[in-house]
């Protein structure tokens, strides 16, 4: 059923059930998100895609809020401005966003300055945790979005190895009493690191090669594939660089995976080469 | 305008373990009219009367009853008795004082709209409370008031106490939903509301204690007559917890439109004869008032108009010798303590607002800072989930605006005098 919106003074159709986010992407307008992933539930947390709706007192997250017939949406005021660039710079105040990208964006499309804040600004203060063989954990990365813990629970893997705990500023994803992963539930499928939008979940092998300065996305290739190890038939975009494969993924809009593997097809690929990197 | 004792008819004259001493000073009465008359006429009372929710959110008590009524399936009634906004102790006395108040308001809900579940979500550190409530629960159900055929209606209604576990958001209603389930305590997106989808996923009546304490009143007065005291659209008593700086310092029941100075005056004026220098209303969600809104009626109306909140019914007061900063600096330091952490606005936003205010109360305000403040105060109040959030940035926001007496030369807040004169405007 297709019903009428308008956003910005713009009469829109949408169709019932869709976001008010999903509703201005179909009509080429757009809102920063960081939360937002396609494949997983909307938890509305990060507040950088909040909108203007008539008749709420609050702002209102786009990326969850679902389209009601006649509903009058603002995307362009200084309010909706306003709070989307404090959001952006509180939150790149408090984490090292060197390798998130998207995050980075955001705060120049808004003219975010975070170091406003002022040098002595607390910031998320973790250590790296590099204690497995397949990937690392780097919450002084972490923005919370969510997303690794929906991964690995109800949105995809059902392993329940990740949650929330702490509260306020001090809270952090947990493995449960900071086990280390070989120690938790994990099953290292890696799902969470896939959905990871700030770089704080990383494999190894990108880890190490970023250490030592070799990462370097410009000479990478992505060569597409079916994983070799089962009868699923699992879509893989190999990223190759200097002839070697660095990094495996699924694209999120693919009908089997929705960019989802298990510990075989996202790093199970080293066999490739005949002398591995070694850890 | 004269202390009345409506709400706390009760309270301090009534044995509060005794279920024939409630019954002899009118309880139950209203359970009775209720049954002989039925939930049509309760929800059309409840409409009539304009009560207005006490937990902080003024919203309709008689819309929310009928919005559940009206909800398919199995219901639930959950009486919010966190209570743990700073300075505030009303709940805990009339749980205390006058349990089979809240026990029988709870069974005329469930019974109004369709619930055999009733919870009393009781803060955790109201031991006595607790105690209270368990027995006043016991005594209804021995005498039939409550279980499978409750007050002879042939319909089940029961009461379970759930005690919390020390966090102030855990009174927010869905995270209230999320401690009871066994889940972290974080607020839900909104909607679906408690009335669609609350507690186990039930379409649930979420009520404060002081709300649902009105009811009894509101059925055995009638509507018009619960409207004797109050405004037009603050209607009834209210509770006010007075703290701080006054002489008798106490919980004071006055009609709705009381101002500001007459409830300080009730409580014997500010102590020693010293002069006010702020009121801290609404608690630490709330905002201050300076000396020059003791004509301020308090209502839901005028003090949304003049930029505070009723909130929980907290008036916190300060006199001349008081270092506003430093209590500023304690209600920013409550805020950044228990935020949940879910949302960026306020995780984060609580956290940069105290190292400010940190700053304004230690003399070492930089010339940003009330800009700052004011751009963190948006976008909490504006883009934060819940009502934490939302309210976080108030009352340093307010005390912006206040002349702190304390003379700079012994004050702390040197540097926060300095900001305070800077006036924060639009950014972006
Ligand atoms: C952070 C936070 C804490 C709250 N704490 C309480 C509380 O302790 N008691 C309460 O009744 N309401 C509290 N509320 C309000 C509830 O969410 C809800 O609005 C209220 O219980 C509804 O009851 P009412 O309609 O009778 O006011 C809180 C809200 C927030 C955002
Ligand atoms: S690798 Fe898979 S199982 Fe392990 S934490 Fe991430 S999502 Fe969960
Ligand atoms: S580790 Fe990554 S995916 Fe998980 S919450 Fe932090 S930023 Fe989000
Ligand atoms: S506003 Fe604060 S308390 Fe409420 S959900 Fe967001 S982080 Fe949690
Ligand atoms: S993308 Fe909507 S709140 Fe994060």
């Amino acid at each position: 059923m297709s019903i009428g919106i308008e956003v910005d003074g713009r009469a829109l159709e949408a169709d019932e059930g869709m976001t008010i986010l999903q509703a201005l992407r179909r009509a080429g307008m757009d809102a920063p998100t960081l939360c937002y992933h396609p494949n997983l539930t909307p938890v509305n947390v990060c507040r950088a895609c909040v909108v203007e709706v008539e008749g709420s007192r609050a702002l209102v997250p786009s990326c969850s809020r679902r389209v009601e017939p006649g509903m009058r949406i603002r995307t362009d005021t200084g309010r909706v401005r306003r709070a989307r660039k404090v959001v952006l710079e509180l939150l790149a105040s408090s984490v090292d966003t060197s390798t998130a990208p998207e995050l980075a964006a955001h705060v120049a499309a808004y003219q975010g300055d975070p170091a406003r804040f002022g040098s002595d600004a607390v910031r998320v203060d973790e250590p790296l945790r590099d204690d497995n063989d397949l990937y690392v954990r780097d919450y002084a990365k972490c923005i919370l979005c969510y997303k690794c813990v929906e991964a690995c629970g109800e949105d995809a893997q059902y392993t329940f190895a990740l949650a929330v705990a702490g509260r306020g500023f001090a809270a952090r994803i947990e493995t449960g009493a900071d086990a280390p992963l070989l120690e938790s539930r994990c099953v290292f499928c890696g799902n969470c690191v896939a959905v990871c939008p700030t770089g704080a979940l990383m494999p190894l092998i990108e880890h190490r090669m970023r250490q030592a300065g070799e990462w370097d996305p410009s000479r990478q290739h992505v060569a597409e594939t079916i994983c070799p190890y089962c009868g699923v038939g699992c879509a893989l975009e190999l990223h190759v660089q200097d002839n070697r494969i660095v990094k495996v993924t699924s694209p999120a809009d693919h009908d089997v995976t929705r960019g989802h593997l298990c510990v075989k097809g996202r790093f199970g690929f080293t066999y490739v080469h005949p002398d591995p990197p070694s850890r | 305008m004269p202390e009345i004792r409506r709400l706390l008819a009760r309270a301090g004259v009534a044995d509060p373990e005794s279920l024939e001493a409630y019954r002899s000073l009118r309880g139950y009465e209203a359970l009775t009219r209720a049954t002989e008359r039925g939930p049509a006429w309760v929800l059309s009372e409840l409409e009539a009367s304009g009560l207005l929710g006490r937990g902080g959110a003024a919203f309709p008590a008689g819309r929310k009853w009928r919005a559940v009524a009206e909800a398919g399936g199995r219901r639930r009634v959950v009486c919010n008795a966190d209570e743990s906004e700073p300075g505030t102790f009303k709940d805990r006395v009339l749980m205390e004082e006058d349990p089979f108040a809240v026990v029988e308001a709870m069974t005329i809900a469930g019974l109004t709209v369709g619930a055999e579940d009733g919870l009393i979500y009781v803060r955790g550190e109201y031991r006595l409370a607790a105690t209270r409530l368990r027995q006043a629960i016991d005594q209804a159900e021995r005498a039939g008031l409550l279980g499978a055929d409750a007050a002879g209606t042939g319909r089940a209604f029961r009461i379970r106490v759930f005690r919390g576990a020390g966090a102030y958001i855990c009174g927010e209603e869905t995270a209230l939903f999320n401690s009871v389930e066994g889940r972290r305590g974080e607020p839900r997106n909104k909607p679906p509301f408690p009335t669609q989808a609350g507690l186990f996923g039930d379409p649930t009546l979420v009520n404060n204690v002081e709300t649902l304490c009105n009811v009894p009143v509101v059925l055995r007065e009638g509507a018009s007559g619960f409207r004797r005291y109050g405004t037009e659209r603050s209607t009834g008593t209210k509770l006010w917890c007075v703290s701080g700086h006054v002489e008798r310092p106490g919980l004071y029941e006055v009609p709705f439109g009381t101002t500001l100075g007459e409830l300080l005056e009730l409580a014997g004026g500010v102590w020693r004869g010293r002069r006010l220098q702020a009121v801290l209303c609404g608690g630490a969600a709330g905002t201050f008032l300076g000396p020059d809104r003791l004509d301020l009626p308090l209502t839901f109306e005028d003090l949304r108009t003049a930029g505070g909140t009723v909130g929980s019914g907290a008036v916190i007061v300060l006199d001349e010798t008081a270092s506003l900063w430093d209590v500023v600096l304690r209600v920013a330091r409550f805020f950044q303590e228990e935020s949940c952490g879910q949302c960026v606005p306020c995780r984060v936003g609580t956290q940069r607002q105290l190292e400010i205010v940190g700053r304004l109360a230690s003399g070492r305000a930089r010339p940003e800072d009330p800009q700052l403040l004011a751009d963190i105060g948006a976008a909490m109040t504006d883009a934060s989930i819940c009502g934490l959030g939302q309210t976080a940035a108030g009352a340093v926001l307010s005390a912006l605006t206040l002349q702190p007496l304390v003379p700079p030369s012994n004050s702390r807040g040197k540097g926060a005098q300095r900001a305070a004169r800077g006036r924060p405007g639009e950014s972006v």
